[in-house]
């Protein structure tokens, strides 16, 4: 295990103070904070070597060039794709989904097909299969959850059969933290002959994930979540799905020969890269996975298992407080969904803003999943490398004083809560 | 520092309001029915006015959301019941004017004024005005000899 105030060390931002308090940051989950060696890749590349991608043929574009495709290297060997060529960059998780809804999704599709997606999918993972569902005539069905937040599996192999196309589902809720048994669930699609999709924006980040060991069709995930800038993501594919699929945007970059009116495409990955890339940003992506290669993918998760449980534990003493999602750390990701009884969770996040705290307070783009729980929005923590056991310390004083805040203004008011 | 600015913003009468909304009744023939959706938040109002002599004789108002938000719009209720519809929109434009420009208004606006603290917390401002917008819109949507409507805030909209 590591040294974790070792760690914070390398995070600038975490020296901030905010409303005069030492800066807690439980909003990694939205994104992650940066470590210096993030910001000096942005700079570095910038300063030494900026340059356009693929085309050039002068020293600063040769040292572009061979860095942007370094990164792709180490994109796919962080989440053990066999080769580079199945790594497609994009701008984060919801354009790599999109991607697959276009590029496959559209010409893939037929009335009659089914996409089978979960009630606690992010945004991302839904809206992209509606507009699918609408141009092809497919259709969409939603596997539920269980009283305990974890996936309904029964239903699930309930809802497979021949017509089934696609599964796409989350490795992790950004909500309620379920690790969703994705190897099982993946099995038992391809026996179907259905393709699975895997949104791992939150799994990708925390958890140590082998897109082999998945056996997952596509992955997607972004590098602001995982330390990285924002503006970069990617899509893992198959190598021979990629090869199959016609482009996502048409441009530069994706074409081999352009006539006036017809072209041929490039190769892949390149095919589904229009445009001048996020170049910057990748590059300064490889320091990211850097960082988390020199902790160790499972020293992160066991160190985000010890502060998920410890919060689980210290949550449930502040009164009237309801924890969404499963009651024991190791089924769930860092991420800590909850509601206090009589105070609506913008008011909490305001409060524990006015504590220094950072939290989120709302859908977090999981509407279905929260009219599911029979709620409009909760509060959410989300921990990360550099998050400590006195930060949630500082975060269930803060609830407490909250509550005790609402409590004592409502009752001066003459009316207690 | 940190409790006196949240004691700033959540008075004990706003605590109140959003505990006890007033006018938190569902009117049986409304001159006109409109629904106010923040969705970046979630927060939701639906605001019923009835009309009678020219006069706003009967407000509806039904919620959920934060502190705020609810507070607000149950405020309104008592600010706008009564009056006529300019004075309703007048009222409805120089809180919004309060809300962003700030006290130097020649015309009080009497209890509202406990939501000043409200614009020490620029992201809440949207809260604050959802019910004041819903009636604006509400007003609109009655000239126009509507029934009802439904406004979406839209997320660029400061206030």
């Amino acid at each position: 295990m590591y040294d974790v105030q070792v760690v914070r060390k390398d995070f600038p931002i975490l020296e901030r103070q905010v409303h005069g308090r030492p800066l807690v940051y439980l909003d990694s989950a939205a994104t992650s904070q940066k470590p210096q060696a993030v910001i000096d890749a942005l700079a570095d590349y910038y300063s030494r070597y900026n340059a356009n991608v693929h085309r050039g043929i002068h020293t600063l574009a040769e040292e572009a060039t061979a860095a942007y495709e370094d990164a792709r290297r180490r994109v796919a060997d962080f989440i053990g794709a066999a080769s580079p060529r199945s790594v497609v960059f994009t701008r984060n998780t919801t354009e790599a989904i999109n991607l697959v809804a276009y590029a496959w999704g559209r010409r893939t599709l037929r009335p009659g097909d089914e996409v089978v997606l979960t009630v606690m999918e992010h945004h991302s993972n839904l809206v992209p299969w509606q507009l699918m569902a609408q141009d092809t005539g497919a259709a969409l069905r939603s596997v539920d959850i269980t009283e305990d937040g974890c996936l309904d599996l029964e239903a699930f192999h309930k809802l497979l059969g021949p017509r089934t196309r696609l599964v796409a589902l989350t490795h992790m809720s950004n909500v309620l933290g379920t690790v969703n048994p994705v190897v099982a669930m993946a099995r038992a699609a391809h026996s179907y002959g259905a393709l699975v999709l895997v949104d791992g924006a939150q799994s990708v980040p925390h958890l140590p994930v082998r897109v082999q060991e998945l056996a997952c069709d596509f992955l997607a995930f972004s590098g602001h979540k995982m330390l990285g800038p924002t503006g970069i993501g990617a899509l893992y594919a198959r190598e021979e799905l990629l090869e199959a699929m016609e482009p996502f945007m048409g441009g530069g970059e994706m074409i081999r020969e352009v006539q006036l009116e017809r072209s041929t495409w490039n190769e892949v990955p390149w095919r589904f890269e229009a445009g001048t890339p996020n170049i910057a940003d990748a590059i300064a992506w490889v320091a990211a996975l850097d960082y988390l290669e020199a902790l160790g993918m499972a020293p992160v998760r066991a160190h985000e298992l010890e502060i998920t449980a410890y919060a689980l534990s210290r949550l449930q003493e502040v009164p009237g407080i309801t924890i969404y999602g499963p009651r024991a750390a190791e089924d769930r990701g860092g991420v800590v969904a909850f509601n206090l009884k009589e105070v609506h969770p913008h008011d909490v996040g305001t409060a524990l803003d006015q504590y220094g705290i950072a939290v989120r307070a709302g859908h977090h783009c999981a509407q279905p999943l929260h009219r599911r729980l029979g709620i409009g929005s909760t509060a959410r923590a989300s921990f990360y490398v550099y998050t400590t056991a006195q930060e949630i310390d500082a975060l269930v004083a803060a609830l407490h004083q909250t509550q005790e805040f609402f409590t004592r203004v409502a009752g001066r008011a003459g009316r207690p809560l | 520092m940190s409790l006196d600015a949240l004691d700033a913003l959540y008075k004990e009468v706003i605590l109140d309001h959003y505990q006890n909304p007033r006018n938190n009744d569902s009117l049986e023939s409304p001159s006109v029915a409109t629904e106010g959706y923040n969705p970046v938040c979630g927060d939701q109002i639906t605001l019923q006015l009835k009309m009678a002599d020219g006069l706003i004789e009967s407000v509806g108002l039904q919620g959920k959301g934060c502190a705020i938000s609810q507070a607000s719009a149950s405020m309104m209720t008592e600010a706008i019941k009564g009056k006529t519809l300019e004075e309703a929109e007048a009222t409805a434009r120089r809180f919004r004017d309060f809300m962003t420009k700030g006290n130097d208004q020649p015309d009080s606006l009497g209890d509202l004024e406990v939501l000043e603290g409200v614009r020490m917390f620029p992201v809440r401002i949207k809260c604050a005005t959802l019910g004041w917008n819903t009636l604006q819109e509400a007003i609109k949507e009655y000239r126009a000899g509507l029934r009802g409507g439904r406004l979406v805030i839209k997320e660029d909209e400061n206030t």
